[in-house]
């Protein structure tokens, strides 16, 4: 194979492992804000359950930038024509998300009660929102987009944003806020005792319920949907634009590749465990447990999304001969062995430092400590 | 086709989001590296009253630092969103340091910034002086990196056009993070930060002196301000004029609007201390000289000279004719990849390719342009002449204030006797707003200079946005205004209210023993 050709691959997978970190890290805090007022009763609960993740959300929030600025520099022709084609759905997505600085930081600034309760609907909205949105954008890739290119790759979008949330899309962005929730609940109860963590494992339980029925309805649904192939194109690691294809419709063609490589079917197999077992391991108590358990889910999940749409990352519905794949949408050669130098060395150094913030941290967060605390901003 | 009005609309909408994005950045930049000074005198000297300092202006400093990521979240997204020609066009290259930004120093930042705030009681001193130092290091590489990606749309180095993927892409990874210009603007621009957490922490302190409140606190923290502020703004002064130099070389357009020169003149040139450009008439219509000093300033030399609008107006009616072939010569690659009379003539007017660009605003196919639509898109190299004219006389002027402002108050303060200075500590609080309008003005400089090019001689701004409906852009701005407005009364009210509030009373200060007590404080619970 052409060196080319390995690095795309590469760069495909290292995609996936951004999206499960961005989906695990971020998507754990998010759950905290969509189930903040119900967690927490009264003030002081919901101090305690945001200061459980107080140290961290700051950090688990670079994995959202660094997403973003990953896909510019390895797949700018996907960022491009999703960020600007999905602009009202992407303006949500940012409305919804920068609240949360501000909800973290400003909340606990005031003592009133109407400045912290606003605030409370901003962690709620800031959670929920982009986890919805972040699914249903994975549902839209089955289903592709309807994007064209003039002859200099100038992309053009002519649908609506209304048709962005349909209801395949809203599955998927359901399946998404549930994980998220269970995430975010099974934190709490690793950092929380008391009605807190009685009521986060109720949380945990439910969302682990609801995301395994999600996870099931939407395999079903991919399966009897029409799928993209790609019938002729310059092929991998060849220098080309997305002008240069053929591309055809087929029922059921997204399952091709479990049908071509058996073991692809493990991807899918790993996501139901982790959600099985993350489920029991909630209703057992054993949190830490369940919370490696709910990252299983999410790789099972992510993966399987990956296999089935691979090689194509971002289909066009309304002219799929220039949908978007790894093969033409990538960078070049030169910019994906730079870039992945710095991950190589980058990404094992934010392992290791992040590792030692959380456990500088560990331990339950306590009320009496909430309300003595000296140490505020 | 684009839609002009959608393209000057995402430029409204990009540069409002920037300048306010840019409101936020300097005073991280600057506190993050004061709070790492005055936490090492505290861990090296022991002394409670550091400890105070650090603890209190790193109070301010979170404020400011919540909105500083909201808004910067709104920056990383916008490319896509709103620029996705130019993300698509450039993302080969412009996309890398803008991932290593998020790697090497978001995170750095970021994770550690929570530490910073919960650390306290859970850290040994030296630890947690390591944990600020790392958010220090982490804001000053991210303004490195960024400033790489923007520096390569002011001086397009290490890049090359690719007819097959018909976009720019990577050819030198060294050029483009080594480019001369990007090492001046990270200097400027950071130490610029400097400056604006030196004023900030001064004009504060006068305030408490003259209030006559935490009175050793604000002295010990002035003298701080003070002495880091008068090295910087030598720097920041010293650097400018760096930048000019390196920037008048590769951005000539820019420098002839920042000092209003219409005409090529002989050497020794005069500068323009004082014009009102006319963009129509392109002259000044009042101007006040000194002589030769242009020549001095610019190139260093009596006899350098630099060219005026004039003369690069008629350069650019030159590049566009021979850029025009090469536009069409890669219309007929984007068909035909493998044409090789296409691509000998490509390679032949390869490098006014953007020049031809210009022109298809005009004329959608180049090769039926007329001398006219010509001589239109060479008028449209030329920028905004007074706005940036005066742009940079308004930044360069406020430095020089604020270094005349530094140098008395490190007298003042040496001698003891800034106290009873009532007059000087009143000036020093009205210079706060000084350093971020500077910072504002020379973005300014460097943006409407660079127009109408989005990445200089390559690709011009009309082509660069997405193409979205007018509709969408009256919705995103909307949003965009509404949101913002909410976000600066509040961080301005928590702000104003923590300065009044100021730090705790003396006793009320637990004794720090350095040791760690296990017990987890909390961060976000102020009632
Ligand atoms: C990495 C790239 C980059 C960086 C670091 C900056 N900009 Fe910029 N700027 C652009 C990339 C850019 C752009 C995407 O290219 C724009 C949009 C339209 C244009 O011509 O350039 C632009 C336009 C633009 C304009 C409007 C010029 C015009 O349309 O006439 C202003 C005032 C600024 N910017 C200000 C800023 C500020 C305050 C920044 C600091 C945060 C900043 N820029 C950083
Ligand atoms: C226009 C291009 C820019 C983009 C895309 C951008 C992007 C971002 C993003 C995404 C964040 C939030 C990171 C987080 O979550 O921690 C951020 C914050 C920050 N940015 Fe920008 N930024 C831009 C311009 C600049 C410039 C020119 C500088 C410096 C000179 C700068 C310096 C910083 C710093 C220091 C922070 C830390 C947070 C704070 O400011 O309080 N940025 N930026
Ligand atoms: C007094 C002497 C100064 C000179 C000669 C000077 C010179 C310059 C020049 C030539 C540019 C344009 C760069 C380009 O070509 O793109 C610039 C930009 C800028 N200046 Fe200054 N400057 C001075 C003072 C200041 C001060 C006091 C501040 C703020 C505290 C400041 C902040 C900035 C910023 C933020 C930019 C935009 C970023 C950049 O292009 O680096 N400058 N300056």
């Amino acid at each position: 194979m052409e060196m080319y050709a390995v690095f795309q691959m590469v760069w495909w997978l290292l995609l996936g492992v951004l999206l499960i970190g961005l989906a695990v890290m971020v998507g754990m805090d998010m759950g905290v804000g969509t189930i903040l007022r119900y967690v927490g009763r009264t003030d002081l609960e919901r101090r305690v359950a945001l200061n459980i993740i107080g140290p961290h959300w700051e950090g688990n929030q670079v994995w959202f930038v660094l997403g973003g600025g990953a896909v510019f520099a390895a797949f700018p022709l996907i960022y491009a024509t999703a960020f600007s084609g999905f602009y009202v759905v992407m303006l949500l997505l940012l409305w919804s998300m920068i609240l949360r600085p501000l909800g973290f930081e400003y909340r606990g600034k005031l003592a009133s009660a109407r400045w912290r309760g606003m605030w409370d609907w901003a962690l709620l909205v800031s959670g929920l929102v982009p986890m919805v949105i972040f699914g249903a954008a994975f549902g839209n890739l089955f289903l592709g987009a309807p994007f064209h290119f003039s002859w200099n790759l100038t992309s053009t979008y002519t649908g609506s944003f209304l048709a962005l949330l349909n209801p395949f899309a809203i599955l998927c962005g359901l399946l998404s806020a549930s994980l998220s929730v269970f995430m975010g609940a099974v934190t709490l109860m690793n950092g929380a005792e008391g009605v807190i963590h009685a009521r986060s494992r109720r949380l945990a339980r439910l969302s682990a319920l609801l995301a395994i029925v999600l996870f099931a309805g939407g395999g079903w649904w991919v399966h009897g949907m029409d799928g993209y192939v790609l019938a002729q194109s310059p092929g991998a690691g060849v220098a080309q634009t997305p002008l240069q294809q053929a591309v055809t419709l087929t029922g059921g063609a997204w399952l091709a590749n479990f049908h071509a490589h058996m073991l692809l079917w493990l991807l899918p197999a790993l996501g139901f465990v982790g959600m099985v077992v993350g489920l029991l391991a909630a209703g057992a108590r054993r949190s830490h447990v369940a919370w490696w358990f709910g990252v299983l889910a999410w790789i099972g999940v992510i993966a399987t999304a990956g296999a089935a749409l691979f090689p194509f990352l971002l289909p066009s519905s309304s002219v799929p001969a220039q949908s978007l794949t790894v093969w033409n949408s990538t960078s070049s050669e030169l910019t994906l062995t730079w870039m992945l130098g710095f991950t190589v060395v980058f990404v094992p150094l934010i392992v290791w430092y992040t590792s030692w913030a959380f456990y500088v941290m560990r331990g339950k967060v306590k009320a009496e400590q909430v309300e003595t605390s000296e140490h505020s901003y | 086709m684009h839609d002009i009005t959608v393209v000057d609309l995402s430029r409204w909408q990009f540069a409002a989001t920037a300048l306010y994005h840019f409101l936020f950045v300097p005073l991280t930049l600057g506190l993050s590296v004061m709070l790492a000074a005055m936490e090492t005198v505290y861990v090296t000297t022991g002394k409670p009253i550091y400890r105070e300092m650090t603890q209190f202006w790193g109070k301010l400093f979170l404020i400011n630092f919540a909105l500083g990521v909201a808004t910067g979240l709104t920056m990383e997204f916008q490319f896509g969103t709103n620029w996705s020609f130019y993300s698509s066009f450039v993302g080969d290259i412009f996309g890398a340091p803008l991932a290593i930004e998020g790697l090497m120093a978001f995170f750095l930042e970021a994770t550690f910034v929570g530490m910073m705030v919960f650390g306290w009681d859970r850290l040994k001193r030296g630890q947690h002086l390591a944990v600020t130092y790392m958010v220090a290091l982490g804001s000053n590489l991210s303004a490195l990196w960024i400033l790489i990606a923007n520096s390569f749309m002011q001086n397009p180095e290490g890049a090359h056009f690719n007819p097959l993927t018909m976009r720019m892409e990577l050819a030198s990874f060294s050029e483009l993070i080594f480019s001369p210009d990007a090492q001046a603007k990270f200097v400027h621009t950071s130490i610029a930060g400097y400056v604006t957490g030196a004023i900030f922490v001064a004009g504060i302190s006068a305030w408490y002196m003259l209030k006559r409140r935490h009175v050793e606190l604000a002295r010990r923290s002035f003298r701080m301000a003070v002495l880091f502020g008068v090295l910087s703004t030598a720097g920041v002064i010293t650097l400018g004029d760096a930048l000019g130099f390196v920037g008048g070389q590769a951005q000539p357009t820019k420098l002839a609007a920042m000092e209003g020169l219409w005409k090529s003149e002989s050497a020794p040139m005069p500068f323009n201390l004082v014009a009102f450009p006319s963009q129509e008439q392109q002259v000044n219509r009042a101007q006040v000289q000194v002589p030769y000093a242009l020549s001095l300033l610019v190139t260093h030399s009596l006899d350098g000279t630099v060219p005026g609008l004039d003369q690069l107006e008629q350069q650019a009616v030159a590049r566009i004719r021979n850029g025009i072939p090469a536009v069409e010569a890669l219309r007929t690659l984007s068909s035909k990849p493998g044409d090789s009379a296409a691509l000998a003539q490509f390679r032949a007017h390869e490098k006014d390719l953007g020049y031809g660009f210009l022109v298809q605003r005009y004329a959608e196919d180049v090769g039926t342009a007329t001398d006219a639509q010509i001589s239109q898109a060479a008028r449209d190299t030329i920028p905004q002449v007074s706005s940036i004219f005066w742009s940079f006389r308004l930044m360069v002027a406020m430095g020089l204030a604020m270094l005349a402002f530094f140098v008395l108050a490190v007298i003042f303060s040496l001698r003891n006797d800034i106290q009873h200075q009532r007059w000087f500590l009143k000036i020093a609080v009205w210079t706060i707003p000084l350093p971020f309008l500077a910072c504002e003005f020379g973005w300014l400089v460097a943006e409407l200079g660079r127009q109408p090019w989005t990445v200089y001689g390559i690709l011009p701004t009309w082509m660069s946005a997405s193409t979205h409906s007018v509709g969408y852009m009256i919705f995103s701005l909307a949003g965009f205004v509404g949101l913002y407005t909410l976000f600066i009364i509040a961080e301005m009210y928590l702000m104003l209210r923590a300065i009044r509030q100021g730090p705790p009373p003396d006793d009320a200060d637990p004794v720090f023993d350095g040791r760690t007590d296990g017990g987890r404080l909390a961060g976000y619970a102020e009632g």
